[in-house]
Order: C-alpha cells, then structure tokens, then sequence
C-alpha cells in the first residue's frame, strides 16, 4: 500500500452556546471551496447530533458486502449492548455512487466483558473498533464517539452532504473536508475526517514528519492501515488526550512546537515547560504543511503548522466560530463578522462549548 | 644475505630536479623512510618502512615526492591475493597474530552508500536554511511513558538525566594513550564550542581536561583504567563499553612503551606496564550483571548522570540491545564492524561483527515492537563518513550518531592504519612528545569545528529539502529513505522500500 499524498479544502463552524443548528451551513462553506477537491473524497463530522442517545457510543460503519455485515454484527453483539441499530439514511444522487452498505449502531461496553477486560471505557472501545477495522475483512467503523457521527464519502463535498441528508441533522458543531488525493483510491473510508471515539479529523497538507510519526504512534497499539496523514494525527491526539492527558493547547505545542529560539525567549516557566514537551515528546512533532482542525465532545481545535505553509482563516459572530482554509468560505455563510484573522504558525485556536464536558 | 618475502607496497617517488635536500621529509618520517646521502648530496627512501602516511608529501616544499602503489605483484590469482599470501610470510616468520588499526578496509557492502534521500516536489514545500528555521538540537537519555501533574495542573518536569546536543553527531571513545593528549585536547574544546560532547575512552581522563566535563563522557572499560569517583562525577554521562565495532569480543591493550608518566598517572597503572583489559567485564557475565553495573554507577553519581552501553553490532545486536534497554540503560551505542581502532587483531577487525546500517535498523525496529524504544536513545557509529551519513543514520532511526575516525581524519589523519606502531607522524596515535607536539589544539581544535559546521549546515540543506525543519521529525522516518541495488531481504532488515516504489 502506498503513502496518500493529498491537498485540500477544510471548513469548521461551531457555537459556543452549544446552540444547534442545521448542517446546511457547513455544506454551503466547503462547497465554496470546490476548487480545492477533486470529487475523490468529501466528508463531514457533526456533534451533538444524537441527543437522544448521547450516552451511547455511535457507531458508523461501513460494509462491503452481507457477509462482512453479518461478520460484525456478531462481533458487535458480542462485545456491546446494542441498543439501536438501522441503515443511515441516504438520498440516491447521481454524483455518488458504489455506495457500501453504511449502518449505524448505538452501543454501550457490555459489563460484564469491560470488567473483565480490565480496561477503562474508552479503551474497550478503541480495542474494538481497531479489531473490527484490521480483522473483519469488508466492515470498516468510520465513527465511534457519543453524541456525535462522521458522514463520508468519494464525491464532492457538497454531494456527499446531500447524499447523507446532513440538512437534516442539528448540531453545535460541524468540520468539513474536501479531498485533492494525487492518486485515486476510491474507497470511502479514506475520505476524510479521520477519528476514533468522538475524536476527528480534517487535515490539509502533506507532513514530511508522516514515518517518524507512524514509527512512533504504532509503539502504542494503533495500526496505520491508510497510510495516510490524517489518521496518524487523529491516533497521536487520542494518545496524547485521552491516554497521556496532554491539554489541548500542550498538544498545539507538541504538535508545532515553536522554534528554539523562540522558547528561548519565554519566561522560565512557560520556557521550561515548552522545553519538556518538545523533549518528550519529540517523536510527535509535525513538519511540512498542515492546516487542521480537530473535533470532540465539546469543542473544536484548528492548527497550523509551525511555519504556517497552508492557509487558514477564523472569523467569530457573536457565539460563532468559524474555521476554513479560506476567507471565502466563512463570508458565504456569515459576512458580517465581529473578528476574521489569521491564526500564526502554531498558534492553536481551541474553541470550547459551554456546559458540554471536555 | 636474508630472503626477503614481503616486498614494499609502496614507492616513494622522489623528482630529483625538484628536490632542493632541505632534508625535511627525513625529520618528519618517524619511520625512518628517507635517507641523506652526504656523499652525492641527495636523498634516497627506503620504500620498505613507508606506511603511506603522506607526511612528507604534504611537507615537502618543492612537492618532489609523491608515494604510489607498487606494480610489483604476484602472479595472479583471484583466490590467492598479494595479501592473502604476504600475510602467511608474516605469520611464518613472526609465528605471532596479524596487528591492524583503524576500521575494516575490506569489501564488504557498505549500505549507507546503497540508501538515496528523499527531496520536496510540488505537494509539499522545500524549506530554504538560509531563511527559515532549521533546527538540529537533540536531546539524548530516557523519556517518561506518563507524565504527572501539579495540584495546580502543571506537568511536573522531572525528567531522567539527558543531554543536550547542538546537533546530533559526538566523537566516539579514542582513549588517551591510543592518542596524544593533543588529539583529546583538540576534542574536547571542539566539543565545547560546539555544544557536543566527546568521548575519553577506556584511559581515563587528563586531570587538565576535567574542566570541559559537561562536554564530556567519560568511560568505564572492562579495565577499569583510570575510574574513581571524581572521574565518573567529572562527565556529563558516563558510558560502560561492553565492546567496539572494530573488536568484538575482545578488550584494548596499550603497548608499555606508550605509558609514560602522564598516562600512567591517567590511567592509574604503572608505568612502561602494557595496559590490557580483559575480553569481558568480569563482573559482567550477564544482563543481570550489567544491571547491577549501571546502577552502582548512577548510585555513585547520584542520578545525575546519563549511563550509556556501548556494544558491538553482532548478529544478536537487537535482541541485546532490548535486554540493555531494560537494564537502566539510558543510551544505547552501537558500533558497527567499520569502526576504528588503535589497534586489533586483523582477522577479527576484518571478520567479526555487523555493518552498523543493519544493526541499527534492526535495534531501532525491536525496541519499538517491543513498546520500549522511547526508554533509550540510541547511538550509532561504526564508520559515518559524511553528513550524508549522518542524515540516512538518523531516518534509520539513530538519536545521534557518534564518529571518530572523521574526526581524527579531519585532525591530519591519512588512514595509514599504523596507529598500533605508535609513530604516528601526524601527532595523533602517538605518545611521543617530538611528534604529538605536531598537533597543535589550537589547530586542531579549529579544524573539528570547521568540520562539524559543515556537516551542519549539510545537514540542514538535506532536512531543508526533504520538507523537514526539526531533525526529530527525521528521526526512524524511513520513508525519506530508498534502496537501491538491494536485495529484498535487505529492504526488509533496513525496513526501506525500494528506489521506484
């Protein structure tokens, strides 16, 4: 399998409120951005979808065929309670096609395995999203957090939204991502955002770090199967979030630390602490081109690289904060900003959402 | 008259019309080479002394001479080489073991030279040293697998010993005594003013050089020579040599003529006494033992010091390096069978060991299957020759690599590979004063740092093109790596693919 180099188009819109609104918006963002696809990968991750099953581990999956359907469903039903499963529903459009069977299960650990496994809750469920994903040939869990569902597809973004009906969902938050992969792999599960648990992912850029990363990442139990970029940065956040307790804006400092010569020049402390992350966690660090922004239960991340190599934007209205890899892309949907900057290079712009726990 | 079997490998080619008899090329050859003859007024050479050390090629003033490889052959023979048979005539006259110095001259494939970078094109930017940052700073020693938290929510910093480095490149172990105090001299400040550290070998440390201790490692040898406490506390690490590349399985012996009063001193050792130190450790004959070696060193020094083991790479150099990793190590150094030497056994520098780009790809590969890589940093050495060197040895996965023989190539070094006769003429691997005042440190020094700038800001050109502006971004990324001419069993022990895939 070879390395998937790719350019592309993100955008992000979250509400500090934790006020819902409908994914029509975020459709409009990156469909401004077509240029930067190429109709080989289009995708979504929405949160705060499922309120009425926020205590339950969604999962999003697609399958080849029946067999490996029925191969997971026994695999599911052995490791968790499923509490509700149905087809996610979808509108037949002629832009997309070869769609795989894509289900949608509400799960909780069964306990008397999670007990029995020794591991916390999140961790169970890592394992077995990972056993499902490297050992039921056919069946792929593209999403798994609680209260939240990635959509994805080949396609254009703004057809993929349609495909998934994502006007139909409410929100506080949304990312989306439009593909320009230099080579063609066609198969859904490489369009972005990458994520696992309610941890995602929509990358733009190529990180010439990538095999340091992998190298690293893969001492810690997760297996790079996609070889690309963006699922090696969602495994290294939920590494270094959920196991090593990192903040966020610590992970902005791993991540793209800054230069030598700037920590130099910090006070003692923030010096001292800057100098240990980097010591650290050296083998994390990101180079080469990268704008991201990061989903979660209860907010939003975006970064650039260290030496700012792709472009950015955020603008903010009223409780509004909008993120994308162009100006154009926040003005169709809000042109009448209070604030619309620039972030610098490694200067992590975290977003939280009021009384959501994060 | 006596039959003589070995003839001269080299000539010395004088130009009588350029030679003006200055007589210098006689003053400088310590091997006695060149000759005056009062009566006709010229000089002759005795090509049968002549090590090809170029001493006097390069202080001849009317560039008279030149040495050339002598045509004088045997008849040939693909299985019986010139030297396979000037070696039985050596050993049927001498009845004794054939004595090398330097690293293993022989053909055997050399990987670094069959590994190709990776540059930016198009998806992915170059970035230009000259006008961003390129950064270089490593840091060596052992990583926390958790961090822990303040009440107040800081991470508390307390880290195991490390070192930091201005790039990732250290002079490896030459003990004082197989050099002059002017080649460690030369080190040492070097590595001050570089922001590196050098290495003092098994000799123990010049009481005149402790005040360069934080660039210091000062090492602990099956020997023993000079280790106390005030020595083990002088260095900013400390590194237990359980082998060298060049050597496997065998300890160092200096010859009791190179013990004069200073390195006696040093070394705690009588003078005029060979200096042998055994085979083994002989507290070390097992992982165990060597646990119990790394802690009492730390428990001497507090915790405060790095402990680094230094192995050859051997054919079970990874499943040893995990056992060192687990020992309380916090570096592993592995030296690969192109390292140097003062002095070795021919058939074992020449038969025994690894090329240091397999064992390392090896190393690095075990310790992260086993989850243990970030326990340990490692050091490669064992012949880098060049930045290039440095750059593939770090995308195998190397924290730092460590050279020796560059260094003292860079110090006038020719490769001679005579060191073991203790005549260098070019004041390094020797203790005579008339020829180690040669070297001068002011000189010296200076040309180490020269050389080392330039590996630098090769480097950086190097990371600069592969889109990579932090060297620990390069670190194990193996991607930027492509054989060529490998076999697909190579391909797979180095863990690169090949060119054009």
């Amino acid at each position: 399998m070879y390395r998937n180099v790719s350019g592309c188009a993100i955008s992000g819109i979250i509400s500090r409120s934790g006020k819902r609104f409908s994914g029509e918006r975020i459709i409009e963002s990156v469909a401004t951005m077509r240029e930067r696809s190429n109709g080989l990968g289009g995708g979504f991750a929405a949160y705060g979808i499922y309120p009425e099953y926020k205590d339950y581990y969604a999962f999003h999956i697609f399958y080849n065929d029946n067999a490996a359907k029925k191969e997971c469903e026994t695999f599911l039903e052995e490791h968790f309670d499923i509490i509700n499963l149905s087809r996610i529903p979808t509108r037949k459009i002629p832009e997309i096609t070869d769609e795989p069977l894509i289900w949608r299960y509400f799960v909780l650990p069964l306990p008397t395995k999670l007990a029995a496994s020794q591991l916390d809750e999140r961790e169970y469920v890592v394992r077995c999203v990972f056993r499902i994903n490297t050992g039921i040939d056919g069946a792929y869990v593209f999403s798994s957090g609680k209260n939240m569902g990635v959509f994805k597809a080949v396609g254009f973004p703004e057809d993929v939204g349609r495909f998934y009906k994502l006007e139909e969902y409410e929100g506080y938050c949304f990312t989306a991502h439009g593909r320009y992969p230099t080579n063609t792999p066609g198969w859904w599960g490489g369009a972005h955002p990458f994520s696992l648990l309610d941890y995602t992912v929509v990358h733009n850029g190529e990180i010439s770090s990538y095999d340091a990363n992998r190298r690293s990442i893969e001492m810690y139990g997760y297996k790079c199967t996609l070889l690309t970029d963006t699922e090696v940065i969602a495994y290294m956040i939920d590494y270094l979030h959920r196991r090593i307790g990192l903040t966020l804006d610590e992970i902005c400092h791993v991540f793209a630390a800054p230069f030598w010569s700037t920590i130099e020049g910090k006070p003692k402390q923030e010096r001292e602490e800057l100098k240990f992350l980097r010591n650290v966690f050296s083998s994390l660090l990101i180079t080469g081109p990268f704008s991201i922004i990061v989903g979660f239960e209860g907010g939003m991340m975006a970064l650039n690289d260290r030496l700012k190599l792709r472009s950015m934007v955020v603008g903010e209205k009223d409780d509004m904060v909008y993120v994308a890899s162009e100006e154009a892309a926040i003005r169709i949907i809000q042109n009448d900003l209070d604030r619309v900057w620039s972030p610098m290079g490694g200067e992590g712009v975290i977003v939280t959402v009021e009384g959501v726990k994060n | 008259m006596a039959v003589e079997y070995i003839q001269p490998e080299y000539e010395v080619v004088r130009n009588q019309e350029r030679c003006i008899v200055c007589r210098v090329c006689e003053r400088q050859c310590a091997n006695q080479v060149h000759e005056y003859l009062k009566d006709s007024n010229r000089m002759v050479a005795d090509d049968s002394k002549c090590v090809n050390c170029h001493r006097c090629v390069a202080l001849c003033p009317t560039r008279a001479l030149k040495i050339v490889k002598s045509p004088h052959t045997f008849k040939e023979n693909t299985n019986w080489s010139g030297k396979a048979i000037s070696e039985i005539y050596k050993q049927a006259e001498s009845g004794g073991v054939l004595l090398s110095s330097m690293g293993n001259p022989e053909n055997y494939p050399v990987y670094f030279d069959k590994m190709l970078l990776n540059a930016s094109q198009v998806t992915n930017p170059s970035i230009d040293p000259l006008r961003e940052p390129m950064e270089t700073r490593v840091f060596l020693g052992a990583k926390p697998e958790r961090i822990e938290r303040d009440e107040k929510g800081r991470i508390i910093r307390s880290l195991p010993p490390q070192i930091q480095l201005s790039m990732p490149v250290m002079f490896s172990a030459m003990s004082y005594g197989s050099i002059s105090y002017n080649a460690h001299e030369s080190l040492a400040r070097a590595a001050a003013e570089l922001g590196i550290l050098y290495n003092t070998g098994e000799g123990g440390l010049h009481e005149d050089l402790y005040k360069y201790g934080k660039n210091t490692i000062v090492q602990v040898a099956s020997g023993r020579f000079g280790v106390h406490k005030d020595y083990l506390e002088s260095g900013a690490a400390i590194e237990i040599k359980m082998g060298q590349g060049a050597k496997p399985g065998i300890g160092g012996h200096l010859p009791g003529e190179k013990v004069g009063m200073d390195i006696s001193r040093t070394r705690m050792i009588p003078e005029g006494t060979d200096a042998i130190s055994p085979a083994p450790h002989h507290d070390i004959y097992s992982i165990e033992d060597l646990r119990q070696l790394v802690y009492s060193l730390k428990e001497a020094t507090g915790y405060k010091k790095p402990v680094i083991v230094k192995i050859a790479a051997v054919h079970n150099v990874a499943a040893i390096a995990s056992g060192i990793a687990r020992s309380g190590a916090d570096m592993i150094a592995i030296d690969g069978f192109r390292g140097g030497t003062g002095a070795a056994p021919t058939r074992i520098r020449d038969h025994v060991g690894l090329p240091i780009e397999l064992a390392l790809a090896s190393v690095d590969k075990r310790l992260r299957d086993e989850g243990i890589r970030n326990r340990v940093s490692i050091i490669a050495g064992g012949s880098i020759r060049s930045s290039a060197d440095v750059v593939k040895a770090i995308a195998l996965g190397a924290d730092c690599v460590y050279i020796a023989t560059a260094a003292l190539v860079a110090l006038g070094c020719h490769l001679c590979r005579s060191c073991h006769t203790g005549k260098c003429n070019w004041g390094i691997a020797t203790q005579r004063p008339d020829l180690v005042k040669r070297l001068n440190p002011n000189i010296g020094f200076r040309r180490l740092v020269n050389l080392l700038t330039a590996w630098q800001h090769e480097i950086k050109e190097m990371m600069g093109g592969m889109g990579i502006n932090s060297i620990e971004a390069l670190r194990g990324n193996r991607l930027m790596l492509r054989g060529v001419g490998l076999n697909e069993k190579e391909l797979e022990i180095l863990g690169i693919k090949h060119a054009g895939e």
